[in-house]
């Protein structure tokens, strides 16, 4: 295929990519009653939404869930990306496949397991129990990213570290986490915005009582598209959109390239 | 393997292997054992309104053999199947010229990476705006696909596109380009040398973006929900259906477990594939 062809191609992707997104945010700032009759520029919606009760706690429980849950997949996740490195293989092998199963099992069929296990044992469903749930797939995410940052350093500095007669952990102090530190937050923020966005997960273990933002979203289309739950969705995708750039900026500045924000890709 | 000082060669000075503990806890309480539990629950059956009974027998997995299960399982491979093709051809030829004839690609990167990672809820909703019938270009165009298989597979392709073409980028960005010209400085005709070193070399990515691509699709409730107007019922559907509103949880375990039995196989295939694509690479 030609090179102009390909561009051309390429350019109808990003369109394709993009416009419908912009059209989200385009008429979320529709000053009428009905979505797609456009009665001029306003932000009334924005502020509607942020006056209506169930939109805002909605989004409180969907900031809380997501902090929590970065705080503990970013623990987790670097430990486990620590580990991996010096690790026997026969062990390694397993844990790297477990890692990819959190990843790829359908999502729909992980958060009906874990309904069903948080109902056998008892737990009572709500914010708990989707903050547990999603830490699980997000461990993973922040490992990924932690542990392409930590082989990509090589351990140079680590040896030399030892070699002057530090121990593991102020070496880890002094020496690893400060090179892994925007992998590490890099990490957490791609878990912040896999938590805040996630559906499946959290619909199966919420409860009765509790919503996110995406699970207000969800429910409120069943009386079709509205003013108020597009000015929802465009905050919802300035947050996450803002994190993710965030992320990627931090891993760049850092000298490394892309490295790690989708594995594999430098 | 856990002492930390001292160890040169391969891999460096290592942090001791425990530390891998405290995920791995997670991963056997709050990953394994719910998935122990749905294929326990496939076996059991039903006793009264919402108790379970382990009766330890394939009654749900028999029942699932009705033609009315069948045809739903059929419709939802053919839609993995129609979301694998439709994104790789659309998908590998933007991923080729990212890797290979892109300006300005740290922000061209990044503008897939966002949709990668951002809102698959609502990327799926933006599509219930463009495919109303009053959105002035269908309005114009006189069509109305909304609620239809039609609006499925278009929001199926746009939900999916980045899961190809990230791992397809990651794949074809580091290849040597030179050894492409060279294959035809050679005499191979651009197709020949593309089929002879580029595919072979891009085969890792395409195997990785099928894979990110078919097994959550083999999944997939909530474009159909969203799009389909939940009128056409695909395996995802099912469950969802077991689990909030039919309540028969063993029954929709055991359709679960189809799809883990499914993505076994699946990956299973596709590393055979990746297997042996390595050993045509040398």
């Amino acid at each position: 295929m030609g090179r102009r062809l390909l561009a051309a191609h390429a350019v109808l992707v990003y369109a394709f990519l993009y416009a419908p997104v912009a059209v989200v945010v385009a008429y979320a700032f529709n000053g009428g009653r009905q979505t797609l009759n456009w009665e001029g520029f306003s932000t009334k919606w924005f502020s509607a939404a942020l006056r209506d009760d169930s939109i805002t706690s909605a989004l409180r429980n969907s900031l809380l869930i997501a902090a929590g849950n970065a705080a503990v997949a970013c623990l987790l996740g670097t430990l486990l990306a620590l580990s991996l490195p010096g690790m026997w293989r026969s062990l390694r092998v397993p844990i790297d496949a477990l890692v990819t199963m959190t990843l790829v099992t359908p999502e729909i069929v992980f958060g009906i397991a874990a309904l069903v296990f948080f109902t056998e044992i008892g737990l009572t469903l709500g914010l708990k129990t989707i903050l547990v749930a999603h830490v699980v797939f997000n461990a993973s995410v922040v490992a990924l990213v932690v542990r392409a940052r930590f082989v990509g350093l090589g351990h140079d500095f680590e040896e030399a570290s030892y070699d002057l007669g530090a121990g593991p952990l102020s070496t880890f102090r002094q020496v690893t986490l400060p090179r892994l530190a925007p992998a590490i937050l890099a990490g957490g923020l791609l878990a912040f915005t896999f938590s805040f966005d996630d559906f499946y997960t959290s619909f199966f273990v919420s409860g009765a009582g509790t919503t996110t933002l995406p699970l207000y979203v969800f429910s409120s289309l069943r009386f079709g598209v509205s003013p108020i739950v597009n000015a929802t969705a465009a905050m919802v995708l300035a947050l996450t959109i803002g994190a993710i750039v965030l992320a990627y900026i931090v891993l760049r500045r850092s000298g490394g390239r892309a490295g790690g924000v989708f594995p594999g890709v430098r | 393997m856990s002492t930390p000082g001292g160890r040169r060669g391969h891999g460096g000075p290592r942090y001791p292997a425990w530390l891998a503990l405290p995920a791995l806890g997670w991963y056997a309480a709050f990953f394994l054992a719910p998935l122990g539990f749905v294929a326990a629950y496939s076996f059991a059956e039903l006793s009264g309104f919402v108790g379970v009974d382990f009766a330890w027998n394939l009654e749900n997995y028999r029942y699932l053999w009705d033609p009315v299960y069948r045809d739903i399982f059929v419709r939802t491979l053919g839609l993995a199947s129609f979301g694998t093709a439709a994104t790789l051809l659309a998908g590998f030829p933007f991923a080729y010229w990212l890797a290979r004839y892109s300006r300005r690609r740290t922000l061209l990167l990044l503008l897939v990476i966002v949709p990668f990672w951002t809102s698959f809820l609502i990327r799926a909703y933006a599509w219930l705006i463009i495919l109303d019938p009053s959105f002035p270009l269908f309005r114009a165009l006189d069509v109305d696909l909304l609620y239809t298989t039609t609006a499925i597979y278009i929001g199926v392709v746009y939900n999916y596109l980045p899961l190809m073409v990230l791992p397809l980028y990651a794949a074809l960005e580091r290849i040597d380009w030179s050894l492409v010209e060279a294959a035809q400085d050679l005499g191979d005709g651009p197709l020949r040398a593309f089929r002879r070193v580029t595919l072979p070399l891009a085969l890792p990515g395409v195997v990785a973006g099928s894979l990110l691509v078919f097994i959550p699709l083999t999944g997939e409730y909530l474009i159909p929900a969203i799009l389909g107007g939940n009128k056409t019922a695909y395996t995802g559907t099912l469950i969802a259906q077991e689990f909030s509103e039919a309540h028969d949880w063993p029954l929709g375990s055991a359709i679960a477990m189809v799809v883990i039995g499914s993505m076994t196989v699946v990956l299973v295939a596709f590393s055979r594939i990746a297997a042996r694509g390595e050993v045509a690479n040398g």
